[in-house]
């Protein structure tokens, strides 16, 4: 209860500060021939991001069409809440494998390097994460772009594909558009999943690291249960606490990556909305876009509590 | 955990007053100590020379090319790297090189103030709000809840308009107060701990106030925590700033960052590879550098890490 009350201040705060710093008044403004001054007021009061009406009374309109589920009216007049229908699903395509995949790879990553510490394979991860770590997500982006067209030249096919979700004007059955969506999901999520793996994988590899010098595990071994079975059932389990708390606070990340993410490969999703809002000064828009990054925030932060519980015991107990 | 290998203690000769020398056996320095520890770490130590080459290409390096980062070259448009423009040149014939280590200076310049501001901001929020309790406790946590929330790119994307045209102090204000929270977490949970300390007790008996006994007896005992965290953020700071830049919504032109030129070369990194890779190639080298030398630094200053 009380983190929904912190999402609807976080999104509260958000509209006012949109409301005060964006100024959509000179799009009308700046039309040729320019609208008289009247029409353009009426129309900004229309859609309730008149400049001049003072910024509490349009939180209040405003607010007024969020109880009802009404994120209210882009700047040029459309619904909000149609904009983000679609929308919502394309950057929740990215995000849920990007989250899912990059987590279970990274937990694996780390797990391994930690049982293998100080081997080459442990350096090579340990290398590769802080490399990966240490390149903003619009660099990764860009290089593995790069990659992925010069494997399309020596292939001499278009494997990879770039922009967008699917291949414009594309025919044929329902398997050739799996394929092709497939195609061009393959980059963007593989961003996403590399940054979210590095991160993982470092918390996971010191976790794993701690634990595994501890007599548990050791009792566990001694007692007959084969490796395997001891460094999964005991170590890693152990070990995978630390990451919970950790999953809620990458998630952030995440959502800022998936901005970039579908800016540069053309995907229509929330991120690009986003940018494209503030670029356009457009005030409702952009606070909607909050209230959904806020609400995932939460969500993620629920989740992390809900494995937590469901890995330690002493936390149910309570 | 393994012992440190290191010698606690090491003999040396010290010249005592008069000038007799005196065989003394004494404690190493901590300062000596993490010194050490840190000079035993190869990548480290690579990442530390790296930083210092690399601001020394960013704050002396424009002395050595020809060109202003202001100038264009009207005879050459989007030339491949030569000996006239070493990075090459942009569509409008300004010289890579110039605008690209000028850009560096902004984002190093950013990224060290930002990193300054916010872990000073979260160690006085966490440690007030970790030594004092009670409703200034839950006051400053539920703030640090609130903005967390919120993902502090978005908020800062939001108010980008009204600072645009302004100095990019206030954009290094900004990212510096988004910056500092998960910091202020776990320096109130330190504090907590430290608040029930026998020298903190007896300075609070003795009648120190309360902001002193946090500045001469708190803050010193979690530096060292504070020094790493100060590392890690100039990275995170970079990364933000760029990224924001990236977008327009952080530094403004004609002002160039690293952030702005990635942006500008993203679409010809195929083509014109040289417009994308010098400026992201430094961009990953500082924040590659700057990670290493915290991962050693914190290996170096808390021993029971060093298995990281």
């Amino acid at each position: 209860m009380n983190s929904l009350v912190l999402v609807g201040i976080a999104t509260s705060l958000a509209y006012i500060l949109a409301g005060v710093s964006l100024h959509p008044r000179s799009h009308y403004e700046g039309r040729n021939p320019p609208p008289p001054p009247a029409v353009v007021d009426a129309r900004l009061t229309e859609l309730n991001i008149n400049d001049k009406t003072p910024i509490l009374e349009r939180f209040g309109n405003w607010a007024g069409g969020l109880t009802q589920g009404d994120f209210g009216r882009t700047w040029d007049g459309r619904s909000v809440n149609d904009e983000m229908r679609t929308r919502i699903g394309v950057s929740l395509r990215l995000l849920l494998i990007g989250t899912i995949v990059g987590g279970i790879l990274g937990v694996l990553a780390g797990a391994w390097s930690a049982i293998r510490q100080y081997t080459p394979s442990d350096h090579a991860i340990t290398l590769l994460s802080f490399a990966v770590l240490s390149t903003p997500v619009f660099v990764l982006a860009v290089l593995l772009e790069v990659v992925a067209i010069g494997f399309n030249d020596a292939v001499g096919a278009k494997f990879f594909a770039f922009s967008g979700e699917t291949s414009a004007g594309l025919q044929g059955g329902f398997w050739t558009h799996l394929i092709d969506r497939l195609q061009h999901l393959v980059l963007p999520t593989m961003t996403l999943i590399l940054a979210q793996l590095a991160i993982i994988s470092r918390y996971q590899r010191s976790a794993m690291l701690d634990v595994l010098g501890s007599d548990f595990v050791r009792t566990a071994q001694a007692k007959g249960l084969p490796r395997r079975r001891a460094l999964f059932k005991h170590a890693l389990r152990t070990a995978l606490i630390p990451s919970a708390t950790l999953f809620a606070y990458s998630f952030g990340l995440l959502l800022v990556g998936a901005t970039f993410t579908e800016k540069i490969f053309g995907w229509h999703g929330m991120g690009e909305f986003f940018v494209d809002s503030i670029i356009q000064s457009d005030i409702n828009a952009t606070a909607a876009v909050t209230c959904f990054a806020a609400l995932l925030v939460l969500i993620a932060g629920l989740l992390s509590d809900v494995f937590y519980a469901l890995l330690d015991p002493r936390v149910r107990v309570k | 955990m393994s012992i440190p290998s290191d010698a606690l203690n090491v003999i040396r000769d010290r010249d005592a007053g008069d000038g007799a020398p005196l065989d003394e056996t004494r404690a190493a320095s901590r300062l000596g100590l993490i010194g050490r520890r840190f000079a035993q770490r190869r990548l480290a130590v690579c990442g530390l020379l790296a930083i210092l080459a690399l601001f020394a290409l960013a704050f002396l390096g424009p002395y050595l090319g020809q060109w202003e980062y202001t100038e264009h070259d009207f005879e050459a448009f989007q030339e491949a790297p030569s000996a006239e423009h070493w990075f090459g040149t942009t569509r409008s014939g300004a010289d890579v090189y110039a605008l690209t280590l000028r850009g560096m200076q902004k984002s190093l310049i950013v990224g060290l103030l930002v990193a300054l501001i916010s872990t000073s901001l979260a160690a006085i929020v966490g440690a007030f709000a970790g030594y004092m309790g009670g409703w200034v406790d839950r006051v400053l946590m539920w703030i640090v809840d609130l903005l967390l929330v919120i993902p502090a790119f978005l908020i800062i994307a939001i108010l980008s308009p009204s600072f645009r045209g302004q100095t990019w102090l206030l954009f290094v204000v900004l990212l510096a107060a988004f910056l500092w929270m998960v910091t202020a977490r776990i320096v109130r949970g330190m504090t907590i701990s430290l608040r029930e300390r026998e020298y903190v007790l007896a300075a609070r008996y003795m009648g120190v106030s309360t902001p002193r006994i946090i500045m001469r007896h708190v803050l010193p005992n979690i530096s060292s925590l504070l020094i790493v965290d100060a590392t890690i953020n100039v990275s995170a700071a970079i990364i933000a700033e760029t990224g924001l830049s990236y977008f327009g919504f952080g530094v403004q032109p004609p002002d160039v960052s690293l952030g702005n030129l990635i942006a500008a070369g993203t679409s010809s990194a195929v083509t014109f590879p040289w417009l994308f890779w010098f400026a992201g190639g430094l961009l990953v080298a500082i924040v590659l550098a700057v990670n290493l030398v915290g991962d050693g630094l914190r290996d170096a200053i808390d021993p029971s890490s060093r298995t990281r």
